[in-house]
């Protein structure tokens, strides 16, 4: 009896190591699978855009015959749409976090705004976009445009209301990750900077934002990146697929002309130059090289600016260890 | 001497009581600023989605089932356009759930952590990958790869749209469903072991159960991404508003509706009014599916309190 008894139980969990075996094994398999599915799909990318980058196609102007020209304003556009965005967004969003994290107590006001920056979060971006079009475009634009007289200059879709609508939609990319990263900075600061006679404004501004940099930076990197890539929103908001000019206009101090970034002008922009270029194209396999080109240049960007927020967050979690530890 | 130091401690105290208040209330009235996006966003919506019934009529949106704005006799139906919708976001959501739970199981509980953080921050970047190169790619690549594997007639449908929906919602439903599981106190699988229970065992039967509403939530979140996504749904469902269930004709969502019909339509008509009026049923939707996965790791977060 014994002896049967110790023989099924051996069997039994042979039989379910066996099982097991093969179900972790499945496991491995599937994500194996996956991860090189991600890996092939880069590669792709890589190994048919790298053959046209060079010089002339990264600063070139777009010319009929693709083969000839470059995505220059295509680079320069995404990149003056950012920075806007970047002005616009910031600033918003580190305050709202401040005021989350060190200055609001439990209250309605509280429960309201991390409601809000929640569902804002949730928003689609083609909805943000949408919304872009009918209240930056047609609402303020044209209202400032009858307001100054200014006929049709301020009333059509142009890098200012597309930076505008990109800086709602990143905003609480900001705002949470501002929040978390001054989460994660040791009460004790506070403490000894309060012990120490400090106001609660000298706190923030001397101690806590400082430590909070590599955190806050994060945010900052993680919404630029999502701002390059999204294209919904900026599709009705004045990307144009071919503009030879970059937006410039010209500040003129009589003895020099400074170049800035003209709010009102239309733009070029990568993601959509992409978009562009794969759905109406005239001869795709002629195209096909550059269209991988550009997706290229999109995406190493963008790779690169999440990898260096990775970095930074890895970086920032480390210091806070160290400095928790050494409490 | 004494008199002016106190008097000296007062104005200072003074002075900075009122940066103190100023600071506050400016920080304040900037976290004001997300609240009153969102209620531009909802107000703007849905004036305009107001006037698309009043002009239109809502049994227009809900009846004939047919989506063309542009002929003489225009018809608004939502209709084939949820389905559209539908039939793009279930199958991607189906797909990512599996493959995504797999990876999210692998990391937590089988990865060493040296693999773990090799291949996490790999993932986490194909979720901030932009959507437009997956559309690309999959105009590029996957419609003729996929066409000689289906054999269907159409060469962008509904399905290779789900497989590019698929990649982006794979690192959102596996890094979710890591987090939930990584939440699971170890107590439980030590339990599971000691009683003799092997890993795969204690995993399905201890661990995922712990954690399944975050599991869930991670799912129900990637669903939401789905019906939001516009570019890869834009790019490789075919865009015809065909009222099918089947999954390797072409179809039109309401997001790639918004996208592709926008640029052209002309401010005030009744088109403008109804793509109005389809993306404020796109925003509810959204939001419904947002508050239940919020309730549902919300619920998470307090069982889990009482397991420690």
């Amino acid at each position: 009896m014994n002896n049967r008894f110790k023989e099924n139980i051996k069997k039994k969990s042979s039989s379910d190591s066996i099982i097991d075996k093969i179900m972790i094994n499945a496991i491995r398999l599937f994500s194996f699978i996956v991860i090189i599915i991600f890996i092939l799909i880069l590669g792709k990318i890589f190994y048919e855009g790298i053959g046209v980058i060079n010089w002339n196609f990264l600063t070139g102007i777009p010319k009929s015959d693709i083969s000839k020209g470059g995505i220059g304003p295509a680079i320069f556009g995404t990149m003056a749409v950012s920075l806007i965005m970047l002005i616009l967004a910031v600033p918003v969003g580190i305050f709202s976090a401040i005021y989350i994290n060190e200055f609001a107590k439990d209250t309605f006001w509280l429960r309201l705004i991390r409601a809000s920056v929640n569902s804002l979060a949730g928003v689609p971006s083609i909805v943000i976009g949408l919304f872009g079009f009918g209240f930056f475009v047609l609402f303020v634009g044209k209202s400032i445009d009858s307001i100054l007289q200014t006929g049709m200059f301020f009333g059509q879709p142009a890098i200012i209301w597309a930076s505008a609508t990109l800086a709602v939609l990143v905003l609480p990319t900001i705002i949470v990750t501002t929040t978390e990263a001054l989460n994660s900075i040791p009460l004790t600061f506070r403490q000894a900077s309060l012990g120490l006679g400090a106001s609660k404004w000298q706190t923030i501004r001397y101690v806590i934002l400082p430590q909070a940099r590599p955190g806050i930076l994060t945010g900052v990197i993680l919404a630029l990146s999502r701002s390059i890539g999204e294209t919904a929103p900026i599709m009705f908001l004045g990307s144009a697929f071919f503009l030879p000019n970059l937006p410039l206009a010209y500040l003129d101090l009589s003895f020099i002309q400074i170049p800035i970034i003209n709010p009102a002008d239309q733009f070029m922009h990568l993601a959509y130059h992409i978009f562009i270029l794969s759905t109406q194209s005239s001869n795709p396999t002629l195209t096909e090289p550059f269209q991988y080109g550009t997706t290229l240049v999109l995406v190493v960007i963008t790779l690169l600016l999440n990898l260096t927020a990775i970095i930074f967050r890895f970086r920032f979690r480390k210091i806070n260890e160290v400095v928790k530890r050494n409490q | 001497m004494k008199k002016y130091h106190s008097s000296y401690a007062k104005k200072r105290t003074f002075k900075s009581a009122l940066v103190e208040k100023t600071v506050k209330y400016f920080f304040f009235l900037n976290g004001m600023i997300s609240v009153l996006f969102l209620l531009l966003i909802i107000l703007f919506l849905f004036k305009e989605a107001i006037s698309a019934i009043s002009g239109i009529g809502i049994a227009e949106f809900f009846k004939n089932v047919q989506w063309y704005p542009t002929s003489d006799a225009p018809r608004y139906s939502i209709i084939p356009l949820l389905y559209g919708t539908l039939l793009t976001a279930i199958p991607a959501t189906i797909i990512s759930s599996f493959l995504g739970i797999i990876l999210g199981v692998y990391l937590s509980e089988i990865a060493s952590g040296r693999t773990r953080e090799i291949i996490k921050p790999f993932i986490e970047i194909f979720a901030g990958l932009p959507t437009v190169v997956i559309g690309f790619l999959i105009l590029a690549v996957g419609s003729t790869f996929f066409q000689e594997l289906f054999n269907t007639g159409t060469r962008l449908n509904a399905l290779l749209a789900a497989f590019g929906l698929s990649i982006i919602l794979i690192p959102t439903i596996s890094s979710l469903t890591e987090d939930a599981l990584r939440a699971v106190p170890d107590n439980l699988r030590m339990a599971s072991y000691s009683l003799g229970i092997n890993k795969f065992s204690t995993i399905r039967n201890v661990v995922i159960p712990a954690a399944i509403s975050g599991v869930s939530a991670g799912i129900i979140l990637g669903f939401g991404r789905a019906i939001g996504e516009t570019m890869i749904v834009l790019m490789a469902s075919g865009n015809a508003a065909e009222l099918t269930l089947n999954l390797l004709h072409s179809v039109r969502t309401i997001t790639a509706t918004i996208a592709g019909e926008l640029g052209e339509v002309a401010y005030g008509s009744p088109h403008y009014y109804s793509l109005f009026f389809i993306g404020t049923f796109l925003l509810i939707i959204t939001f419904v599916i947002n508050l239940i996965s919020e309730l549902i790791i919300a619920r998470m977060r307090k069982k889990l309190k009482k397991m420690n």
